[in-house]
């Protein structure tokens, strides 16, 4: 099982992108999906997690994931307020919406990180919805090229699954730049002895 | 072709009460019910549901409207949680004794005081005397087969049925739902019949004042006191044992997907160590049971599904192998001991079976209860077996319980 966790900011839409994933994942074979917010109310601007679990088999747990395999930050402003690497398995991936190269991120510890400038794609594509450039979904284009878990054909169809046409279209054209333009460093590989 | 959606517990809920066709919905929205309230209203507004949508201002009003529409032969549903399934709590006593087949969904969620609007089970655990039916759902699929299923029961045996799913973690997890097909769920339930139809043309009394002893009619014909009334729903509930396991088998016939009917068996047929507990946590032990089986003990779950009527028999079965049971429970009587446990151990009375039994409470106001954590309480009860402890124990797990914990 492959436990993802999403975090971002109330308004981005965590939760979305989590729904979608597991729709894309149920599409590409995997029996077993659940999304889940993070239960309780939530608040625009306040730093919220979504959740996506992905089986080959169907899903017994609806525990919260004490770590994920992967972890997607929509805001990389999060990192020193949220705990996000205390909440990634060792390894990651962790996948981040920001301009600078995953280098640069200064994230230590052996993990691959993966980066690419969700809201500069956003903002390219004129996709802004009550004024904030959409970042959710082509987070979903990086989350794909750095996982391979899903194929972008699948994320396509989930997205038509989830909304109406045009702006499937719309959002599927920031997942497949995002696909494109995201750039991932390896983690270094494990020293033995 | 199948048609499975991704959906929340609350979006499976609202599809399955669709699909049983009730002419009057009623309710009120409380956290964490409010997205299935809000569906129904929608799909009634947009003409998707051919039902009459009562908006009310409480949930004492929203059960007093099904009972009233339930008395003039309308299908009705409602649904709430936590507070508002307490302010319902007389009419749920009526809805019962006037043997009305209303179906109710309860999103359970903790009570106040202190408030909370997370998931525990004491809200429908306190209605347990009420002469309610009761199913606990463990996951979405759950939920939508067993609303069909609930109609049926309910409609079969005059006695109204509370369907279960635990607030958050079902209503507001997605995960796969095989929809039902409109014609086979047609095909399976069929119209509501009233037993007694108060219309206009035929103006009567119903639920007048009776005395204690039995009492002829202005016909001359002797008719039941309240002692033979309330003497009817006991026995009711005793034929809805087997109404309940038809409604399951017939179900699976039908749409091939079988819940258990009263008790579902995970593992179970050689398992020392057995799980029980209702709805999710139930499923997350079953997580549990496979983590003490690749240690190499021989652990399993018996779910209960059908709370009330308890399913004595059917739990003394599922527990045939048992040498230890840790139950595992989202609400207590205060005072005593988790209200599961106490049935249980009820129900292994006069049978040969004398094993210890681990009382848990977990889970209180929506605490995380994850598969290891159920694991080790199992492994504890394990290790005690092995060390030949044959008491009874009971702990609230993963909470803090300062000095004066006994253990």
């Amino acid at each position: 099982m492959k436990e993802i966790l999403w975090h971002g900011r109330g308004g981005q839409g965590v939760v979305l992108a989590a729904q979608i994933l597991a729709e894309a994942a149920y599409l590409e074979g995997y029996g077993g999906v659940t999304s889940a917010p993070t239960f309780g109310p939530e608040r625009r601007g306040a730093p919220v997690v979504a959740s996506t679990r992905v089986s080959r088999n169907p899903i017994r747990t609806v525990a919260q994931i004490e770590a994920g395999d992967v972890a997607v930050v929509l805001d990389a402003s999060l990192f020193g307020m949220v705990d996000i690497l205390g909440r990634l398995r060792e390894g990651g991936p962790l996948i981040v919406n920001t301009p600078s190269s995953p280098e640069n991120l200064g994230i230590e510890g052996c993990y691959t990180v993966a980066t690419v400038d969700a809201t500069e794609i956003a903002v390219a594509s004129r996709l802004i919805v009550g004024g904030m450039p959409v970042v959710n979904t082509p987070m979903l284009g990086a989350f794909c090229r750095v996982t391979g878990l899903v194929t972008l054909d699948n994320i396509e169809r989930a997205l038509k699954r989830k909304m109406a046409s045009d702006a499937a279209g719309a959002n599927f054209t920031v997942v497949q730049a995002a696909f494109e333009k995201t750039i991932v460093r390896e983690k270094e590989k494990e020293r033995h002895g | 072709m199948a048609d499975v959606r991704i959906l929340t517990g609350n979006e499976a809920a609202a599809l399955g009460v669709k699909l049983c066709r009730p002419n009057v919905v009623a309710a009120y929205p409380i956290t964490p019910q409010s997205q299935l309230a809000e569906i129904l209203s929608r799909y009634v507004e947009g003409g998707e549901m051919r039902a009459e949508y009562v908006r009310v201002e409480g949930e004492h009003s929203a059960l007093t409207v099904c009972i009233s529409a339930s008395t003039v032969g309308a299908r009705t549903f409602t649904a709430t949680s936590s507070n508002g399934l307490l302010y319902m709590h007389e009419q749920l006593h009526w809805a019962a004794g006037s043997r009305l087949p209303v179906v109710m969904c309860v999103v359970n969620r903790g009570v106040g005081a202190p408030w909370s609007i997370f998931n525990d089970q004491q809200d429908s655990l306190a209605q347990r005397d009420t002469g309610w039916i009761q199913l606990y759902c463990r996951d979405n699929q759950e939920i939508i087969d067993t609303i069909i299923q609930a109609y049926w029961i309910a409609e079969s045996l005059y006695i109204p049925v509370m369907v279960c799913y635990d607030g958050f973690v079902l209503s507001h997890t997605m995960m796969p739902v095989d929809i039902p097909d409109a014609e086979e769920v047609r095909g399976f339930l069929p119209p509501y019949k009233a037993h007694t139809l108060l219309t206009p043309e035929a103006p009567r009394t119903i639920n007048s004042v009776l005395f204690p002893w039995r009492r002829p009619n202005p016909e001359g014909v002797l008719c039941d006191g309240y002692m033979e009334m309330r003497y009817k729903l006991q026995a009711a509930m005793t034929r809805a044992h087997g109404v309940i396991q038809k409604a399951n088998d017939d179900f699976a016939g039908v749409f091939g997907r079988d819940h258990g009917g009263l008790v579902w068996k995970y593992r179970c047929e050689d398992a020392e160590l057995v799980f029980s507990g209702m709805g999710s946590i139930a499923n997350e032990a079953t997580v549990a049971a496979d983590l003490l089986r690749e240690e190499g003990i021989p652990a399993g779950v018996a779910g209960v599904r059908t709370y009330r009527p308890f399913p004595r028999e059917e739990a003394a079965e599922a527990l045939r192998s048992a040498k230890a049971l840790v139950v595992l429970q989202k609400g207590l009587s205060y005072g005593y001991e988790g209200c599961l446990t106490s049935d249980l151990k009820a129900a292994l009375y006069g049978t040969p079976l004398r094993i210890p039994v681990v009382d848990v409470v977990a889970g209180l106001g929506g605490r995380d209860v994850k598969a290891r954590e159920i694991a080790d309480a199992g492994r504890d009860a394990w290790k005690d077996l092995q060390a030949g402890k044959q008491g009874n124990r009971s702990l609230w797990l993963n909470c803090y319980t300062g000095e004066d914990h006994a253990g």
